[in-house]
């Protein structure tokens, strides 16, 4: 098993570069990530958030560099790997129902042949549970709000039981009450030993929602824990130039000064 | 009478092979896909009969089948390669190698047996007329009705055996792929499947029409549900009805039966696109069903 030794980094990656057109979208990445974290992926629009998880996922071709999870290639640990893509990536208007979608979540352990059993049902209604949508099991995705939407897909995720999560922006679009309800679960899990890493969009709540952050800006501006590397000088660096969003990073320090700020 | 039995039979099988396969075609948003695919068979086709000599089902099956996967191919390669338009890369395509079939046709007019009305028109009237001896029943069966059966129920089979593939790729292919299942591989096998059904059915409902059956009732069905496995019974049952009720409207009019199925089915999608309860003219309003 490749998670039985905790001291094995969940994800590796090494001189990782991903271009698009010859134009280079990440540039030069090297880091490693522990296991057992919740970690986010900061860093302003088109930065290579979604495609640094994309390129570990092997959904895009890599122009040099290698990944390796739990020290291994995906293709031999793909079993303890899950994916959350960006909610607005399908088509909600396709006739399958919440449940449907949930249990494409234990095809992967199924092999080519075989259908679904009922323990399949059983552990799908499972994790629909677990994101307070057990009622919403046959309910067509065509019929859910955003937050729902985002919850299915993360009921998806769970479902395949993997060990390390990579989510693109689970909390874009959804209700505070939702997104609350999904960092908790996601802290759980992280509890557990899982290994969970979130593209985040925003600046918000990252200090208390994420013990790891990776700050990206095509290149690495900073990888390590919360605590010791989200300072203005990284966020000058990974969102400099961008003028509206240094005046957002200088906001948020002030928020964080005061004191009687809730965390 | 045995013949209206085996023209309603072979246009049933034709429609419920097409009805399938639609289905999935139009989630995927690749409905023009399976009107290129039919008409760029025709190269295949001609060039299946020039190198054998025959109008061997098999046989044009197989040329066909493949020119049709090369059709698939070259517009996912002008696509993503040559970043032109999903609707312009399947444009240039298929009139390309439709082009290059009527050529074909109209050079080697001596050798090759086909006539162009009937590649694109079809004529299911004539299906009757040609049959042969399965097993031993004392009846010869048409050729184009056997050779239909087999493809349905290789499509059923494929769809049985590997429906959640289909349907996983389908909705989300990025998922897919990071569950380890390959996209292309189904994609090709889908393709594959509206190839042999296009070619098989051409001769009977030709290259036009037969875009018609792949895409109308699967259209229909998309309208008045929206639970897949529904959709997919929904879409079987007008294709059917359509073929039946449009053998007699053909009948009744002396007219061609393809396009009289075709009208039919350009009927009930009339009716659902009005009185469908979800997506009809007179639905009611989405947040109503939500709450």
């Amino acid at each position: 098993m490749a998670n039985t030794n905790l001291n094995i980094p969940a994800l590796e990656i090494h001189d990782l570069t991903v271009a698009f057109d010859r134009k280079p979208v990440l540039w030069n990445i090297d880091l490693t990530l522990p296991q057992g974290k919740l970690v986010g992926i900061i860093g302003p629009n088109g930065a290579g958030k979604s495609t640094l998880i994309k390129s570990v996922m092997g959904l895009l071709p890599l122009s040099s560099g290698y990944i390796k999870l739990f020290d291994q290639d995906l293709e031999t640990v793909r079993n303890k790997v899950s994916y959350v893509p960006q909610r607005n990536s399908v088509d909600w208007d396709f006739p399958v129902s919440v449940l449907d979608v949930v249990l494409m979540g234990r095809y992967a352990g199924l092999g080519l042949f075989k259908s679904i059993r009922p323990a399949d049902k059983e552990m799908a209604m499972d994790c629909l549970r677990k994101v307070g949508m057990e009622n919403f099991a046959n309910r067509q995705i065509s019929q859910l709000s955003g937050g729902q939407q985002q919850r299915t897909f993360l009921a998806r995720s769970l479902a395949q039981q993997a060990d390390v999560y990579f989510m693109d922006e689970p909390f874009a679009g959804v209700d505070a009450a939702t997104e609350k309800t999904i960092i908790q679960l996601l802290q759980n899990m992280t509890q557990q030993g899982k290994t969970i890493i979130v593209v985040h969009h925003d600046l918000h709540a990252v200090t208390s929602y994420f013990d790891w952050l990776i700050m990206l800006n095509t290149r690495l501006v900073a990888h390590g824990a919360t605590a010791e590397i989200f300072n203005r000088e990284n966020l000058q660096h990974t969102y400099g130039g961008k003028l509206t969003l240094l005046s957002d990073v200088g906001e948020l320090f002030k928020r964080e000064e005061l004191p009687n700020r809730e965390k | 009478m045995a013949t209206d039995f085996w023209i309603i039979l072979t246009a049933s099988l034709v429609s419920t092979c097409c009805a399938i396969l639609g289905c999935y075609l139009i989630l995927r948003r690749m409905a023009m896909i399976g009107d290129a695919i039919s008409h760029a068979v025709l190269p295949g086709i001609v060039l299946a009969f020039l190198f054998t000599g025959s109008r061997d089902s098999v046989t044009m099956l197989i040329g066909a089948g493949a020119v049709g996967i090369f059709t698939t191919f070259l517009i996912e390669f002008f696509n993503k390669q040559a970043k032109l338009q999903a609707d312009a890369a399947i444009g240039v395509t298929f009139t390309w190698l439709f082009a290059i079939g009527v050529v074909l046709i109209s050079v080697f007019a001596e050798q090759v047996d086909l006539d162009q009305d009937c590649v694109l028109y079809g004529e299911l009237a004539y299906v009757p007329l040609d049959t042969i001896q399965v097993f031993s029943f004392t009846n010869e069966i048409p050729k184009a009705s056997v050779v239909m059966l087999v493809i349905l129920i290789s499509i059923l089979l494929v769809i049985r055996l590997f429906g959640k593939q289909l349907l996983i790729t389908s909705f989300d292919p990025a998922y897919a792929s990071s569950i380890g299942i390959a996209t292309t591989i189904w994609h090709y096998v889908l393709m594959s499947m509206v190839s042999a059904t296009t070619v098989a059915s051409f001769e009977a409902v030709g290259a036009i029409l037969v875009v018609a059956l792949l895409i109308v009732p699967a259209a229909t069905a998309y309208l008045l549900t929206d639970d897949f496995s529904l959709m997919m019974k929904l879409s079987i049952a007008i294709g059917v009805l359509a073929s039946v009720s449009g053998y007699y409207l053909a009948y009744w009019l002396d007219g061609s039966i393809a396009a009289a199925i075709a009208i039919v089915c350009g009927i009930f999608f009339s009716l659902a696109l009005i009185f469908s309860p979800t997506q009809g003219l007179f639905k009611k309003s989405k947040k109503m069903v939500m709450h």
